[in-house]
């Protein structure tokens, strides 16, 4: 029984890890493909998002059986339930990460990296989706702090985005459309931000017990 | 809102010879809750739930020492031990119910504490297998032998049987082992009904079953109390690592 459970749940851990790994490779190249309008990044990102949710159903199906079969308790339950909710996490953060491929389908924005926060929010919102899937592999407490740490700067920043935004329309009313499009690319940078966030508070939950501080049964 | 407390066991310890089953035993069991005993097997729950009603007195050997209290009563020293087993019910691993009657059965318990009036009986009989819900199957064959139930219904009119004396504590040691998967659910069912009157402490080797009905847990482990908490609080955090390497599967 123990090596059976044991075993399982490596293969759980192991699993999520490779989707987290998907994910970075997703928001990476819908960065790339934004910042240096590479064409190929976009089909290598919707490309990943298709992964990403094939293993998303592997992975719930994995967590539905091992919940069947080994009606687990504690710690183990704390893992299953903590991986189904960041499955839903990591789908999402793939699913915006593709969101962002297709606008730059339509438009090319790589000329408004310069004048506005976007490269900023970018590269913020990919270093904590990297923290968070790190902190997961390590099962490093620390790592977590730091995340959820680092969700206020990507706040900050989406409001920087705003700003700009509004400046550059009211400067050439033609970049309307575009301005739009910037907006939204800035939002879904801040949502998988707060994907990133919400793993971060499950890896600690699976650890601790403790959800954002509060025990939950 | 706190409830009283039912039975208080101090400083408790129990020897089988020179076995020394239960160490230093500090416990408290509250009033209309369910109390749940785990732990591997041979270490003290069923010790302990005997204990409750002085079953081991039986057993040659058996030495005890330190406090049972059940409401401030010594129960060891200040009550006669029928009464005790009047207050202190029990039920058992295998139904046991007697070679008479349905009706003979519940009316034993009441007979030999002087209750002897037909009218009074019907009442105790009918009200006792109504609580233990086997009324229904029973009441167009109270005079058929109660060995003619299936184990199930056995098991609920033992509970009936139980409940005949006015208990205010019903021990239940493994009461659904050796009952299939409906039976099971129905006494389930049935002692979270009973919990409105009576305080029952229940020893379970389903982990399942501790998290399915019981207010309370306790884990033992070779003789020791090793964790005794609120039970969704020790299915979800235990303290003790051997707490949570049982009820994980992980033990031994």
């Amino acid at each position: 029984m123990k090596a059976m459970i044991d075993k399982e749940l490596a293969v759980l851990h192991e699993e999520l890890l490779i989707m987290g790994g998907l994910c970075e490779k997703a928001i990476k190249n819908a960065t790339k493909a934004l910042l240096e309008y590479d064409l190929s990044a976009i089909n290598t990102t919707i490309y990943t998002e298709i992964e990403i949710a094939k293993k998303e159903r592997d992975i719930e199906e994995l967590c539905l059986q091992l919940l069947l079969k080994q009606h687990p308790v504690a710690r183990d339950l704390r893992k299953i339930s903590s991986t189904l909710k960041m499955l839903t996490d990591m789908d999402r953060i793939g699913r915006q990460a593709r969101d962002i491929a297709e606008i730059l389908l339509q438009t090319d924005l790589s000329r408004h990296i310069r004048n506005t926060h976007i490269k900023e929010i970018a590269t913020a919102s990919m270093k904590m989706v990297t923290g968070s899937i790190d902190a997961y592999g390590d099962n490093d407490l620390q790592a977590c702090e730091a995340v959820i740490e680092e969700d206020n700067l990507v706040d900050e920043l989406f409001n920087e985005m705003k700003k700009d935004i509004i400046e550059m329309v009211l400067a050439d009313k033609t970049q309307i459309e575009n301005g739009m499009y910037l907006l939204m690319i800035a939002k879904y940078y801040e949502k998988i931000a707060d994907h990133a966030t919400n793993i971060a508070h499950w890896v600690e939950f699976s650890n601790t017990g403790k959800y954002k501080g509060e025990d939950i049964s | 809102m706190e409830n009283k407390l039912k039975f208080l066991i101090e400083n408790v310890n129990l020897y089988y010879g020179d076995s020394h089953a239960l160490k230093d035993i500090n416990l408290s069991i509250e009033e209309k809750e369910i109390t749940s005993f785990i732990g591997p097997s041979g270490c003290g729950k069923s010790t302990l739930i005997k204990s409750l009603n002085r079953l081991n007195d039986l057993i040659e050997n058996c030495k005890i020492t330190g406090t049972f209290l059940l409401d401030g009563i010594n129960i060891y020293k200040d009550i006669d031990p029928n009464l005790l087993r009047k207050r202190v019910g029990m039920v058992f691993q295998k139904p046991n119910p007697f070679a008479m009657s349905i009706y003979d059965n519940i009316a034993y318990g009441p007979r030999t504490h002087g209750i002897k009036h037909k009218v009074d009986l019907d009442e105790i009989v009918e009200k006792s297998l109504k609580k233990s819900a086997i009324w229904e199957e029973t009441k167009d064959r109270l005079k058929k032998s109660a060995l003619s139930l299936s184990g199930g219904q056995q098991q609920r009119l033992c509970i009936a049987r139980a409940l005949a004396v006015s208990p205010e504590v019903v021990l239940m040691d493994e009461p659904t082992s050796a009952l299939d998967p409906i039976s099971t659910a129905k006494i389930e069912e049935l002692v979270l009904e009973l919990k409105k009157e009576y305080t029952i402490v229940i020893v379970t080797h389903s982990m399942q079953q501790a998290v399915r009905i019981s207010d309370k847990t306790v884990f033992f482990l070779m003789g020791e109390v090793i964790e005794s908490n609120k039970t969704t609080e020790l299915f979800s955090r235990p303290k003790d690592s051997r707490t949570e390497d049982y009820i994980t599967g992980r033990f031994g």
